[in-house]
């Protein structure tokens, strides 16, 4: 036991110096803005595994969540207020989104759930594309210039990648204290016994909202790095796919971990950005991806490797925590 | 070397057919330069891929011809597909300027996607050659390292309003486009000089860029003597089918898009008897179309629209600019000002020159859509020579006018 | 006057063009529970398979209606492979479902471009469907008088197969009350293959019937697939009538909705479907709660 600890602390400073020097070893300035954008997804998902990993509910609308912050920090700043307002109004905007987004939608679980926040991500998407005098449409809202908080100043690449490992780390290190917290338990028993839970006297409905919020707050926060990072938001970024694509980086990378929301962004963001470069049936590729994963470690990425890994390295492997949907 | 040969290159190059011997292998004389590398952004799905494929077809055409040889450097072309998306358009116009250190990039393609990487390509100092309306990129907001060798939006639109109203002499016309830059500034141009002419926009109509039904926005044409449309990408083609099938008959204008060349073999009857004014027309009879056309049928099949010639022309403009600036292009700022400067006598649309923003200036052509020997073609009609992008308007009011947008010119009631 | 007429009659036109999409949807959520992502994707390969015999892109032509019914069974067929293949093996499983019915319309959109290209396809309207039939002053083309009867027969075959036959039982047992269908016999795995591709092969159909009104180009999964979910939670999954009903209702909103509000017009349209999850969660017709 005492060998797998020192082991698993010692892949995390690796891991995190890696990360810290990686403007250093990376050639070029393309592979680094890669990097961030993977770091801000890894944020993304996380925040969606919130409730998809530990809450058991899946959400179909995560991207119309996104998509409100990064509106709203860009919609702030057209109207010629400081990042600081903006950032900050956004984080509210995204928070309270969700709150709603919670009301509505945790009268259900199961396919309801997910229906539910399919039916808000799309009007969020619709209200996006269709209301044009205050989103411009198509058009979309461009953020002229990124931040330079006491004059450091984030038009450079590498200054924008340490902004967001920061950010990044401080999310991980917020998720593993809320995953080991007695909220984080608790959430996990609603998703596996609900009715024990309530039993219990634990209030299922308030755990799963506080949850939402949490995982709204950091859908925000993801937003906000978006829209600073591609400088411009449109529609697209509320659509569907989006929902689709940061779902499934959760479920490829292995939901209920901390680790799987992290792989799986990486892996969608380098296919989509990296080896579309190379190969020009990438999507095809990408979806072909998804039903491997299926088939071959059908707990994703993360799960799957490290029972192999276990096998591999003839140790017992505790069953795999079941992931499922609330019945 | 290796690296440098990734996957899509090999692909472009299979594009090329012959030419992938020579683009493998530069021959040691040709090595002395280090090679030119030119990007493409471009869309190759969704409802805009009919004339993102046709973009980089254009593109592969003009360098087969120069044997992707520019001013005596080799050519390394780059494409990436931006998938119609504005944040795609970002990262991919960050992969060809970061990572593969392009010298110049042509597209994308819409104005939308423009708009999303606009003041980074100022901030890199790429020059960029795209066929994207977005008017104020070489007007009220010029970008120095910006060229635009097809026409802002309303360019051909003031010939086409013109036409309207003195050949055509209609009076009355309802506009329909879509709903985003591009569609807004095509009909603000149209209202412009329509309304000068002593014409009266009735309607404006603005269905969103994914319309899978045109009726709810057809249903709402009438009270009226024409109609402007301004559809682009494989719109044109179903705005056409339920306009016809909805039994309207009042006449139809549009721009370059709206009837483009490469459209013609999808289209139907129900396109008939349409005008459209474009800044490249299939029929030109001059040698450098010729050339253009037979090498496009020989290695596509299809024939050119718009998109292919527009960044031929785009292709053909880079290797003038680097002949004048002696092959070179590490100082970004001398190689746009040789590319500004450059006119073309004998380009697929004719001769060109671009004014001081950066924005072309060439022949429009005036087109009537007719059927001959079992085969849709646009037959030109009418020529107007020269056309810059302000028209026959002062520049200096021009610009102290706003932007044409979804409510400029307003309607007069 | 005009107006409103033209508006009405295509909203009913849309609707049965989108009963047609919907109906299969509607059945394979009801018996096997599988919101199943890739609907659009078989609607568009149907209308590719269709358009291509159509067109004549193999170098022969065939018959609008030939051209149908063998891009139905085409896709009919993958739809059986698929599930026999891949969703089989997760049974209750919505992550796993999720993931594999987004890959696969992943793969089907990539490869429909890989094929077809970015060139839309004109699908000619059928012979002796192209003209146009006059009420009064307004003139209102055939082809979409038609689907509306193409819709209303394919109801009419869906209900005789329901109501009728011992398939039909068998399906309504299993959408009732699965676990008792087991309980007393009936083959649900079989079933499930057969409903499957009975749905994914009603959607190519809803396809290629569509392909001379939408014509068909790269996208056209991502615009279908979001009114077909519409139309199943508003009528209920599992149920004929509400998808029947469901569509008809969607075809109005649609129609009126991008006509007279355009601002909202995509709000309008899914505010229905997230009222009826919120306060009939069963739909209007169905009978349980997804």
């Amino acid at each position: 036991m005492n060998s797998t600890m020192s082991l698993r602390v010692f892949a995390i400073i690796i891991a995190v110096a890696a990360l810290a020097t990686l403007p250093l070893w990376m050639g070029g300035i393309y592979y680094i803005n890669v990097a961030s954008q993977i770091l801000l997804y890894a944020v993304f998902a996380l925040g969606l595994n919130v409730l998809v990993g530990y809450a058991g509910l899946t959400s179909l609308g995560h991207a119309g969540l996104f998509g409100v912050a990064a509106y709203a920090t860009g919609y702030m700043l057209q109207l010629g207020y400081g990042h600081t307002e903006s950032i900050l109004v956004a984080l509210l905007v995204g928070v309270a989104s969700m709150a709603v987004y919670a009301v509505l939608s945790l009268r259900s679980t199961g396919i309801g759930f997910i229906m539910i926040t399919l039916a808000l991500g799309e009007i969020l998407w619709g209200l996006a594309y269709r209301w044009i005098s205050l989103t411009g449409g198509d058009n979309g809202i461009n953020v002229p210039k990124r931040p330079a908080p006491f004059g450091y100043s984030l038009s450079n690449a590498t200054n924008f990648y340490f902004t967001t490992l920061i950010v990044f780390l401080l999310v991980v290190v917020v998720m593993a204290i809320f995953v080991r917290s007695p909220l984080g338990a608790a959430l996990r028993g609603t998703r596996d016994q609900p009715r024990r839970m309530n039993a219990l006297g634990y209030h299922v409905w308030a755990i799963r909202f506080y949850a939402c919020l949490f995982s709204g707050l950091l859908t925000a926060v993801s937003g906000i790095l978006f829209v600073y990072y591609t400088q411009f938001i449109s529609p697209q970024t509320l659509a569907l796919t989006s929902s689709a694509e940061v779902l499934l980086m959760v479920i490829a990378g292995g939901p209920g971990t901390l680790l799987g929301p992290i792989v799986g962004a990486g892996l969608v963001v380098i296919v989509k950005t990296v080896v579309s470069g190379f190969i020009e049936r990438w999507n095809f590729l990408l979806g072909a991806i998804f039903v491997a994963i299926v088939i071959l470690m059908p707990d994703g990425l993360v799960p799957g490797t490290t029972r192999l890994w276990r096998l591999a390295t003839r140790k017992r492997a505790p069953v795999a925590a079941k992931t499922e949907g609330a019945p | 070397m290796s690296r440098k040969l990734s996957r899509r290159k090999f692909m472009a190059g299979t594009a090329a057919g012959a030419a992938l011997a020579t683009f493998k292998f530069p021959t040691p004389a040709l090595a002395q330069a280090a090679p030119f590398k030119l990007g493409l952004l471009t869309v190759k799905t969704g409802p805009l891929a009919q004339g993102g494929i046709q973009m980089e077809q254009g593109v592969v055409t003009y360098l087969k011809e120069k044997n992707y040889t520019f001013a005596g450097r080799k050519v390394e072309f780059i494409s990436a597909d931006t998938g119609g998306n504005p944040a795609g358009t970002k990262t991919k116009a960050q992969e060809l300027i970061e990572r593969e250190k392009v010298d110049a990039i042509l597209g994308p393609l819409a104005a939308f996607e423009l708009l999303a990487v606009t003041d980074y390509i100022t901030e890199q100092k790429t020059p960029m050659l795209s066929l994207a309306g977005a008017e104020d990129m070489t007007q009220r907001r010029p970008n120095p390292y910006f060229l635009r060798p097809s026409a802002t939006s309303a360019q051909a639109m003031h010939p086409m309003a013109d036409f309207a109203a003195k050949e055509l002499k209609l009076k009355r016309i309802v506009t329909i486009s879509e709903d985003f830059a591009f569609g807004h500034e095509q009909m603000g141009g149209f209202q412009q000089t329509f309304e000068e002419a002593g014409g009266k926009i009735v309607n404006k109509i603005w269905p969103p860029l994914v319309t899978p039904d045109y009726t709810p926005f057809v249903a709402q044409i009438g009270d009226c003597d024409g109609v402007c449309q301004g559809f682009a990408g494989s719109n044109p083609l179903r705005f056409l089918k339920t306009y016809a099938a909805a039994g309207l008959k009042y006449p139809v204008v549009t721009g370059e898009t709206g009837g483009d060349d490469a459209l013609l073999r999808s289209f139907g009857d129900e396109a008939l008897g349409m005008y459209s004014s474009c800044p490249y027309t299939l029929d030109l009879d001059t040698d450098g179309n010729k050339r253009f056309v037979a090498a496009m049928q020989k290695d596509y099949g299809v024939d050119p629209g718009f998109y292919a010639a527009g960044l031929y022309v785009a292709a053909q403009t880079v290797a003038a600019g680097l002949e004048k600036s002696n092959g070179k292009s590490d100082d970004k700022d001398a190689f746009i000002k040789a590319l500004r400067s450059v006119e073309l006598k004998d380009t697929p649309r004719g001769a060109i020159k671009y004014d001081h923003f950066g924005n072309v200036v060439g022949d429009f052509f005036i087109r009537h859509l007719e059927k001959a020997n079992g085969k849709y073609v646009n037959k030109t009609v009418k020529t107007y020579h020269n056309i810059s992008q302000f028209w026959t308007y002062d520049e200096k009011k021009f610009l102290a006018a706003p932007v044409y947008s979804r409510n400029y010119p307003p309607m007069k009631s | 006057m005009n107006f409103w007429l033209v508006l009405t009659v295509n909203s009913v036109t849309f609707g049965g063009l989108l009963f047609l999409l919907s109906a299969g949807f509607s059945l394979i959520f009801g018996l096997m529970r599988i919101p199943n992502l890739t609907h659009g994707s078989l609607f568009m390969l149907g209308a590719y398979v269709g358009a291509t015999f159509v067109v004549g892109l193999l170098g022969f032509k065939l018959n609008f209606w030939l051209a149908a019914i063998l891009a139905t069974l085409a896709v009919a067929a993958l739809g059986a492979l698929a599930e026999r293949l891949l969703l089989r093996r997760l049974p209750g499983d919505q992550l796993a479902q999720v993931l594999v019915t987004l890959g696969l319309s992943f793969m089907a959109a990539d490869f429909c471009l890989m094929m077809w290209g970015g060139d839309p396809l004109n699908v000619a309207t059928p012979d002796g469907l192209g003209g146009f039939v006059r009420f009064g002053t307004i003139a209102f083309p055939m082809y979409r008088l038609a689907i509306i009867v193409i819709a209303a027969l394919v109801a009419i075959a869906l209900w005789l197969l329901l109501d009728r036959t011992r398939l039909g039982a068998m399906i309504r047992a299993g959408v009732d009350d699965p676990d008792m269908a087991r309980v007393v016999g009936i083959r649900v795995s079989q079933l499930f293959t057969i409903v499957f591709a009975l749905g994914a092969g009603l959607a190519a159909f809803a396809g290629i019937i569509g392909g001379p009104i939408l014509s068909v180009y790269p996208g056209l999964d991502q615009d279908m697939l979001p009114l077909a979910l519409v139309v199943v939670i508003l009528g209920g999954s599992g149920s004929l009538l509400g998808s029947f009903v469901g569509s008809i209702i969607v075809g109005f909103i649609y129609n009126f909705g991008q006509a007279l509000l355009p601002e909202l017009a995509y709000f309008v349209l899914f505010m229905p479907m997230l009222l009826v999850l919120l306060l009939r969660p069963q739909g209007l017709f169905g009978r349980h709660v997804p």
